[in-house]
């Protein structure tokens, strides 16, 4: 049986890189008791599948994972699925809530095949107005030439088609980017370079809001926030 | 109180691996805000020195860490040494070494704590102070600055440490760190006068050496006299050790870090102390007596962590865990466990560290390796029998090659061989005696397997204090080289054997710490002011910064390493002890010159090394039959059913044994 989850990544654990969330569910999997189904062969490997790695630094309101769950183990309708992102969220570090459950009624697309485009807020204290407006320009280009390296490879890219959409938010100080994630993706450190080139990308805060999975212009997140579930606060403190 | 968290952030953006800096394991105890102050509680900041990936699974900090933060006088946060490009980052934007849980300056504790399980990592001690933004030298700290304080094996010989120490905790820290708790709680309540009130204080409790209190008088190179300052300050200063383990099952709630670290699985300690009398081992020197914990405890604390964690792999942990007497009970309960736990499919992997060289230790490997068959190290540490005896390590070759024949026959491929060269009496026949143990182990291992691989790993002997060969000249990083060049010369063209060998540099500059005094605190910070942290990590190691420093305060290698010491020298730790009697160690060297080994004294009657007798504790074994394997490396005999003359989990409360509150 397969279960899709929806989670955070907000606050301190921003700097946890993406192999080490595979052992951080691994291990919260186990103390839930729940029977992860493994791999037939030589090195059997549990079957946690993840979605696009988040970048190091960059914090989520939508990170997903499939975990095919073991049901020679456990009887599927033996566990609290409406119980589980609270007991999940509990046992995680702070900032990483699991927000949706759901267990998909048809086999599903894998995560890294699905999704198209993501949704991301770029800010900095360092940012302002103007540079926002300069930068929800760059869609009236008809080419954006990028020289971009690839597993060592330098190569120049057209990345406009990869901007799906720039704006400012509602509160005039962060960009909203969605960035395709087909293909050569154009990742969020790149588009600050191009956008904010007086800025050190280091120095650019990013949270990823949401995934897209379309199909004949029927775009659709992944895993929606049904409505009684409060989003999480953005900013964590430290 | 501060948390600089909002100035470390921005740097974080900008260094490797990152997660090592943020805290959030899980068993991590966050402090309230309000719980600092002069009016608040006594808090401890316990620091490693080295890596967050080494630091964090050291048990002996995550033991001090609970049972500090149940006291309701103290709080525990950790911290870990910066590695250099954060390091960097800190000096250049003026950010202070932190507490990795509420990320607050490590200035604004009131002690800082360090557990030192190596010498090379003095200059990290040294450069974390310094981090912390608190004077390197004891003598300029003020009253409001942290006490420093070290604790951990590395520390029973702190000498070379006294100008960066303020106070040495030698031996076991589960009582102690409560009675400096209190005394440092008294200070803060009088209004933290002056540092030498509180040091005068701390050095009248039991185990603690505060060295400011000690005055060293030379002659020349020599060392004629430590003595104490003051009439109220002992002249000798003894280790602590608990009576019994079972009285302490930390940690209760071990911590799982959120990255990768070097021992990434639950830890069980399932006994403290080693009585094979190993003559170069430290560790077995000076943490004697043996105390088993019950192995109830054990399959508890054990059921409990993986729960808690969520981990599927353990390690029971001691010096030689197939010598725990209850071993295969422990064993069979944790697996019956895994195997009824939900979610686990009775997935749990069993590690045993510091296993014995017997088949029947083969046989318990077998059962806890759930398929897999990685690789499988053994420590015969000597290649020929004779110096065996010299070493007290009484592997014969018949137990070498029973292990070994059972590993490669039960389906293991890989076997690992560790040695020591540069040992007391060694000869070029022993020496190559290592390259034909290894041969004879691959040929074996080509009956079972032709993929059968043996690694010998080779390691320069350095001399530690507390111990028989305490008095043994090291040998020269050139000799160490020729030895290593032999054993490879002698294998190179054998099939399935490997060498790999310790840098002989980097033991030389082990040796010129392992057994200094307090002249040694100048190199130090000669070593460290020439950038010379991480010395255990090899990219960073450079000899010459050692021996430019050691020239440059007049002190000499021949002097502090390679040198045998003489019976009637003052050595710079005589004023400390691990309660081993010196004419114990003494008999000891010379039974060792003499060849003749010692039997095991958890089996045997005693023979009187001065620890049970001076403490007033006993070996303390959870079964009172030894568990079956061979020889035990006595020599003997030792047939399953056999009763001996030990304590079976005495009970008695540690302040009985020690005249002291615990």
């Amino acid at each position: 049986m397969k279960i899709r989850v929806r989670s955070t990544k907000l606050g301190k654990v921003r700097f946890v890189g993406h192999r080490d969330m595979a052992r951080i569910w691994d291990r919260t999997l186990r103390r839930l008791g729940i029977p992860v189904a493994f791999t037939q062969g030589f090195t059997p490997r549990p079957r946690i599948a993840f979605g696009l790695a988040l970048p190091m630094g960059a914090e989520s309101l939508a990170e997903y994972v499939d975990v095919e769950i073991d049901t020679h183990h456990v009887d599927g309708h033996d566990l609290d699925l409406d119980g589980l992102p609270v007991a999940w969220s509990e046992l995680l570090p702070d900032g990483i809530d699991v927000t949706v459950v759901d267990v998909p009624d048809v086999p599903v697309e894998s995560l890294q095949e699905s999704v198209t485009s993501c949704t991301w807020e770029l800010w900095s204290p360092e940012i302002t107005g103007e540079d926002l407006a300069a930068a929800v320009a760059l869609l009236d280009a008809d080419e954006l030439l990028v020289e971009r390296e690839r597993k060592r490879e330098r190569r120049t890219d057209d990345i406009r088609p990869l901007l799906l959409d720039l704006r400012p938010d509602h509160t005039g100080h962060r960009l909203v980017a969605e960035l395709a994630t087909t293909g050569r993706a154009l990742r969020p450190a790149e588009l600050c370079t191009l956008a904010f080139p007086h800025v050190d990308p280091l120095d650019v805060r990013v949270l990823r809001t949401h995934q897209w999975t379309s199909h004949d212009d029927d775009r659709r997140e992944v895993l929606p926030l049904p409505v009684s579930v409060a989003a999480p606060d953005r900013e964590v403190g430290a | 109180m501060s948390s600089v968290w909002a100035r470390i952030e921005p740097l974080l953006a900008r260094v490797q691996k990152p997660a090592r800096y943020i805290g959030c394991e899980d068993g991590a105890i966050t402090p309230r805000h309000d719980e600092f102050g002069p009016a608040g509680p006594v808090a401890w900041l316990l620091a490693y020195p080295d890596t967050y990936e080494i630091g964090l699974p050291n048990q002996g900090l995550q033991i001090l860490y609970e049972i500090l933060n149940e006291r309701d006088d103290a709080v525990a946060e950790r911290t870990y040494a910066p590695w250099r490009d954060l390091d960097h980052l800190m000096r250049v934007n003026d950010v202070p070494l932190f507490s990795v849980e509420s990320h607050r300056p490590a200035a604004e504790f009131d002690l800082l704590a360090f557990n030192l399980s190596a010498e090379l990592v003095f200059t990290n001690l040294v450069n974390m102070i310094d981090l912390a933004g608190c004077p390197i030298h004891g003598a300029d700290r003020a009253p409001g600055d942290p006490l420093v304080v070290i604790g951990g094996h590395a520390a029973f010989n702190p000498e070379p440490l006294a100008d960066f120490v303020d106070a040495v905790v030698l031996g076991e820290g589960e009582e102690v760190v409560s009675e400096i708790t209190e005394v440092v709680a008294a200070w803060k309540a009088e209004g933290r006068t002056d540092r030498e009130t509180v040091l005068r204080h701390l050095s009248q409790v039991p185990g603690v050496y505060v060295p400011s209190m000690y005055e060293v008088r030379y002659d020349g190179p020599r060392i004629v006299a430590v003595e104490a300052r003051y009439p109220d300050v002992p002249a000798t200063v003894d280790k602590r050790t608990v009576a019994d383990l079972g009285d302490w099952p930390y940690p209760k709630r071990p911590l799982a870090p959120l990255t990768e670290v070097v021992h990434d699985r639950l830890s069980v300690e399932v006994f403290r102390g080693c009585t094979r009398g190993c003559r170069f081992c430290q560790a077995g020197m000076i943490t004697r007596p043996v105390r088993e914990r019950p192995a109830e405890q054990v399959r508890t604390m054990v059921r409990e962590g993986l729960r808690r964690t969520g981990y599927n792999e353990v390690s029971l942990t001691s010096l030689s865990t197939a010598d725990f007497s209850d071993i295969e009970p422990v064993v069979h309960g944790i697996l019956e466990d895994s195997a009824s736990a939900p979610g686990s499919c009775g997935n749990t992997t069993i590690n045993l560290p510091s296993l014995r060289v017997d088949a029947f230790t083969v046989g318990l490997a077998d059962e806890v390796n759930n398929g897999r068959r990685s690789g499988l190290t053994f420590a015969p540490e000597a290649g020929s029998w004779r110096l065996r005896t010299v070493i007290n390590k009484l592997i014969t070759e018949d137990d070498l090659y029973g292990a070994v024949d059972s590993a490669f026959s039960q389906g293991w491929t890989r076997v690992k061989l560790y040695f020591l060269i540069g040992l007391p009496t060694e000869t070029d026949a022993d020496t190559l005696g290592i390259a034909e143990l290894a041969t004879r182990c691959a040929e074996i291992g080509r009956r079972h397997t032709g993929r059968a691989s043996v690694t010998v790993s080779v390691g320069g002997f350095v001399p530690k204090p507390h111990t028989p060969f305490q008095w043994f000249g090291q040998n020269t990083a050139a000799e160490l080289q020729r030895k290593i060049d032999l054993i490879r010369g002698a294998t190179h063209k054998v099939k399935g054997v490997h060498v790999k060998w310790h840098d002989p540099e980097a033991s030389v500059a082990e040796g010129i710490v392992s057994r200094g005094d307090r002249r040694l605190g100048r190199v130090i910070e000669r070593v460290w002011r020439d950038g010379g942290t991480f010395q255990e990590w090899g990219e960073h190691f450079d000899l010459r910064r050692w021996t430019s420093a050691l020239e440059a305060e007049g002190l000499s290698l021949e002097q502090y390493v390679y040198r045998h010491r003489t019976v009637d020298e003052v050595l710079p730790w005589a004023h400390l002890t691990a309660g081993l009697h010196q004419d114990f160690l003494w008999d000891d060297w010379q039974a060792a010159l003499a060849e003749s080994g010692v039997e095991d004294c958890r089996w045997t009657p005693c023979y009187d090394c001065g620890v049970c007798t001076g403490y007033g504790i006993e070996h303390v074994v959870a079964s009172p039959v030894p568990p079956a394997g061979g020889s035990q490396g006595t020599g003997q005999d030792l047939e399953r059913g056999g009763e001996v003359p030990v304590t079976l989990l005495a009970r008695r409360t540690a302040s009985e044994a020690l005249g002291v509150g615990a």
